[in-house]
């Protein structure tokens, strides 16, 4: 029994008059609903987002079939007519399949490769970037040094030499993208890692005799972790790129799947006569880019306490003040 | 055991500093103090004196290349694993800025626990952390309210005793306090002041207590060391260090620090000059260069410890002592 | 090497009492748009700084003593607003009411007539520019010397402000000097065009306290020298004591008490004056329990109506939650904002309120 117990608990120069019902923080999701639709882009940009995913998640349940119907009589019939079809409304491809019910489709796949990709590399890189920054020494040399070298390659040309090899299944994408993003997310960990050893709340949990690893965890995470996300979500576009650059190549998604970037690549010879063929993928990785880096933006100054303000501040008044140097009440 | 709680001998520090060359960065030269249990020692001294090192030093956050410290007969720099970790609760730590040393993205509640789980075995669950937990807010004069809320709703005195309440959450017999009130408010600082008197006669706690404003430690010291480029220049009982500087750099420091009732000072104090770089210390005495009692011997020799006639616990390290000008002088061997 | 230097107890030193004070500030208000509303942070703000004397605006974190000065130098966030009040400068040339001169009329005041030194002088100096450089600047910009010329003007100033072999200095840069010679440094830069009105916003509270001493005697040395008026801005009592001669006391952004040092530090006209006072561990021996002022400031999003000082206050009576005390003359050239100042002592009842 600690000596603490035996106490009796009075109050010790308690403070008169402090009222515990302080001004509550709207702490969770309120208060970042609040952030967010203080900023009408990014809230739209949400939406935006928002409706991608729920496409990818819904979307093949509902259209699946008509993605895969060939139908050649209707071959490459121009969209925003109802003629053929509500199915039809943007148009069919070469094969006559829908391009609505592709577009559809092939957002699922293409998250599917983008999304496990960016978990991969972010988890990966930002916990060897914070172990790396924590000790400093050689540890943060040897991890600087490796991602150095993954850095020093073209990381879509080291994508294309790797898928040629082996072969380009979804699997490989994923993983290929992953290592050429992990000095992204290394860096960025180490440096946060590394500032925050001088501060001193880490200093107090040394003082108490907390190992290393449970720093790391408790202090170090949750205020690299807001960053961490800010890269992610820019990460994001850039992954959803490459792997459709990759398919653009014809080393990425193979058919029969179908991603943005292969519907793109595959409207390549038609660009003439039937432009919609690889206008309405792009179209949809363009909007899908734009939301998440609207996003980020908006994410980095929401998750800065010290900036948060700014999403929270009215406009400014535009009456000037008086000049008459009438005192105010 | 000792009568001693707390005795560091002859303790030295070097850091190694990248644009001084050969050089090293001196921090603590010779340290000697000693802590006595229930005692406030307070530690005086301007930026560059060595003060946060040996604060540092004392929390076992930085090891001494000479010297020993010996904390009721143990030497804890020679502990190891689980018996060092064990040694860390005896000796706690208060921060200067009540807004650095709290992770703001903590409770309070967690802030104050997060001790407890690097010592696994003091508390047996939930409720009884959360017992504890409510305990110790009381103690420092928090409602039980205060547990759940974050950091950036608590005013800097209020930050202050969370950090207190997670020092005392190890029950240690030695806090060290690094500027504990500086950043605060004055009427702040006298509600702190006085929390930290109470649980010192609650809890027998012996503080070490750092600080630069002189009149916040001649209030809550018992014993007063002054420090100096490294080494501890004058050492002994509050009021007489205060009342009877021996040193002549105690006596600018009394000068210079501005009181309530300065207008009746007779004379302050200015010295030429700012600190040398603890880099590439004065050879001899360090203060010889803004001194005005400074004499050759002085740039030749250390100074030894010069006693003073009247209380045998006040030393200076001074070869022209205050107390002992004109009456001849009278040194201890080193 | 060391100098003593005898302390009198009058450090001003005014000649006369200048008909007219060369900064007078009259009911200035700022407001600040925050994440909970709109708050004051400053109210109604008056005082008056005369030649060759020091002002001390005194008051505890979040009072608004701060605001106070960037809104006089025009230097206020974009979420503050000024939003009533003058302030007017009696400078060489003629009158201008600071509060609302237009950018170019500022531009010409800025170190002519007003000037601001900053607390931390690392973040107020440009790291990449040379002391020498930015020495030189104010006489480049206002008065229109040749490079030569105003370095040769920067050196006599650093000379002026005592940093040792100003020529071989010329050419470090802000970080090569320690903090005490960086403020003189600051100062040196505010005081080059010689203005009336020197603002000090906690000046030497990043300082060693034997460096804080050096720094306030060379501003006092500048003060007599220039014939400035200094407002000094701290929350330390002892220095206003020692270096200021007049006091403004600042309360949740309402200045609560005026006067004389002297008079207002010997028998404080209101309470949280009093206060402050008693909390000082000036005397308290050893052991003793020090008073200190129970509670904290309001919170400016919700300032009660009546006296701001209530909530904290031993004399607080109903009077003083319906009525907000207007800062009252209380004999001499004292003012107080209180209902009760005849009653504020040391020994006020509920002395020690955090029981």
């Amino acid at each position: 029994m600690t000596q603490i117990d035996l106490v009796p608990v009075k109050p010790t120069t308690a403070i008169i008059g402090e009222d515990d019902t302080a001004t509550s923080r709207k702490r969770g999701g309120s208060l970042w609903f609040r952030l967010l639709v203080n900023d009408r882009v990014a809230a739209a940009a949400a939406c935006v987002l928002g409706l991608v995913f729920l496409t990818a998640i819904l979307g093949p349940m509902l259209v699946g079939e008509l993605a895969t119907k060939i139908d050649l009589d209707n071959s490459n019939q121009p969209p925003f007519t109802l003629s053929h079809g509500w199915a039809n409304v943007l148009g069919t491809d070469p094969l006559g399949r829908s391009m609505l019910a592709r577009l559809i489709v092939a957002c699922r796949t293409t998250l599917s490769v983008a999304i496990p990709a960016v978990v991969i590399s972010a988890v990966v890189g930002s916990a060897i970037g914070m172990w790396a920054g924590y000790y400093r020494g050689w540890r943060e040399t040897l991890a600087m040094r490796v991602a150095d070298v993954i850095m020093s390659f073209p990381s879509l040309l080291l994508a294309v030499v790797v898928l040629y090899v082996f072969s380009p299944s979804a699997a490989n994408i994923v993983l290929v993208l992953a290592i050429t993003r992990i000095p992204v997310y290394l860096r960025t960990a180490r440096a946060e890692s590394a500032e925050l050893q001088s501060r001193v709340f880490v200093d107090a949990a040394r003082t108490f005799g907390a190992s290393p690893n449970s720093i790391i965890w408790r202090h170090v995470l949750p205020i690299v972790l807001p960053t961490l996300l800010t890269v992610a979500t820019l990460d994001f576009c850039y992954v959803m790129l490459a792997e459709s650059s990759l398919s653009f190549l014809g080393i990425g998604i193979q058919p029969p799947d179908v991603s943005w970037g292969l519907m793109v690549s595959q409207g390549r010879t038609y660009l003439h006569s039937a432009w919609w063929l690889s206008f309405f993928p792009g179209l949809a990785i363009v909007i899908t880019t734009v939301s998440a880096t609207i996003l980020a933006a908006w994410a980095r100054i929401a998750t800065d306490p010290g900036q948060r303000w700014r999403l929270t501040v009215p406009q400014k008044r535009l009456s000037k003040f008086t000049k008459t140097g009438k005192r105010l009440p | 055991m000792s009568e001693n709680l707390l005795e560091v001998r002859d303790v030295r520090k070097s850091f190694r500093v990248p644009h001084a060359g050969k050089n090293k960065l001196c921090a603590l030269d010779g340290i000697t103090l000693d802590l006595k249990r229930g005692e406030t020692l307070g530690l005086v001294g301007e930026s560059g004196c060595g003060k946060s090192t040996l604060a540092r030093t004392l929390m076992m956050l930085e090891r001494p290349d000479e010297g020993t410290v010996r904390f009721d007969g143990v030497d804890p720099f020679s502990l190891k694993g689980a018996d060092l970790l064990k040694f860390r609760r005896r000796v706690q730590m208060v921060f200067q800025d009540p807004y650095a040393s709290l992770n703001s993205r903590m409770s309070a509640a967690e802030i104050i626990a997060e001790p407890w789980r690097s010592h696994k075995g003091i508390v047996q669950n939930r409720q009884d952390r959360d017992m504890r937990v409510r305990g110790l807010l009381d103690l420092v004069g928090l409602g039980a309210k205060a547990a759940g809320k974050y950091p950036q709703e608590f005013s800097g005195g209020q930050r202050q005793r969370i950090g207190i309440a997670r020092a005392l959450a190890l029950n240690p017999d030695v806090i060290v306090c690094d500027e504990p009130v500086s950043a605060l408010d004055l009427s702040v600082q006298a509600q702190v002041l006085n929390l930290l008197n109470d649980l010192q006669e609650q809890l027998q706690i012996s503080y070490i207590f750092i600080s630069h404003d002189l009149s916040v430690v001649r209030h809550v010291a018992d014993r007063v060391a002054v420090m100096y480029l490294g080494r501890i220049i004058e050492n002994g009982p509050t009021e007489r260090v205060f009342e009877r500087s021996s040193h002549p750099y105690t006596a600018a420091l009394m000068s210079a620090a501005p009181t309530l009732d300065g207008a009746q000072r007779a004379q302050r104090i200015l010295l030429k000059g700012e600190v040398p770089s603890p880099i590439d210390p004065p050879s001899g005495c360090r203060f010889r260069t803004r001194c005005w009692k400074a004499t050759d011997v002085c740039a030749t020799t250390t100074p030894a410890a010069a006693v003073d006639p009247e209380f045998a616990d006040h030393t200076a390290l001074c070869h022209h002592p205050l107390l002992l000008e004109g009456s001849g002088r009278e040194t201890v061997p080193a | 090497m060391t100098a003593f230097v005898g302390h009198d107890a009058h450090p001003a030193d005014v000649d006369t009492h200048n008909a007219d004070p060369v900064l007078d500030v009259d009911g200035l208000t700022v407001e600040v748009r925050t994440i909970g509303g709109t708050l004051r942070a400053v109210t109604g703000v008056s005082f008056q700084a005369r030649r060759g004397e020091t002002l001390a605006l005194l008051g505890e974190s979040g009072c608004g003593k701060s605001m106070t000065a960037t809104a006089l130098v025009g230097l206020l966030d974009p979420v503050a607003d000024i939003v009533g009040g003058t302030a007017l400068l009696a400078g060489r040339q003629d009158r201008v009411d600071l509060l609302s001169m237009d950018r170019r009329k500022r531009r010409e005041m800025a170190g002519t007539e007003l000037a601001i030194v900053f607390q931390d002088a690392l973040t107020a100096l440009n790291p990449l520019y040379t002391v020498g450089t930015q020495l030189a600047e104010p006489f480049r910009i206002h008065q229109g010397l040749s490079a030569r010329k105003a370095k040769r003007k920067a050196v006599d100033l650093m000379a002026r402000v005592g940093i040792p072999q100003p020529e071989s200095r010329l050419n470090s840069y802000p970080h090569q000097f320690s903090g005490g010679m960086r403020q003189r440094l600051l100062i040196a830069m505010a005081v080059a065009l010689n203005p009336s009105v020197l603002i000090a916003d906690e000046p030497t509270t990043a300082l060693d306290v034997t460096v804080q001493a050096q720094i306030m005697a060379l501003l006092r040395d500048l003060r007599t020298e220039y014939r400035m008026a200094v407002v000094l801005i701290t929350h330390d009592l002892a220095l206003v004591a020692e270096e200021a001669d007049r006091v403004a006391i600042m309360y949740a952004g309402h200045i609560v008490e005026t006067g004389t040092v002297a008079e207002v530090f010997a028998h404080p006209k209101h309470p949280y004056t009093q206060g402050l006072l008693s909390s000082v561990p000036v005397n308290a021996r050893r052991g003793d329990a020090l008073t200190s002022i129970g509670g904290s400031p309001p919170d400016l999003h919700s300032i009660p109506q009546g006296c701001v000082y209530q909530a904290r206050c031993p004399l607080a009576a109903e009077v003083c939650r319906t009525t907000r005390p207007a800062l009252a003359p209380v004999g001499g050239d004292r003012k107080a904002a209180c209902h009760f100042p005849e009653e504020v002592s040391p020994r006020m009842r509920g002395e020690r309120t955090d029981v």
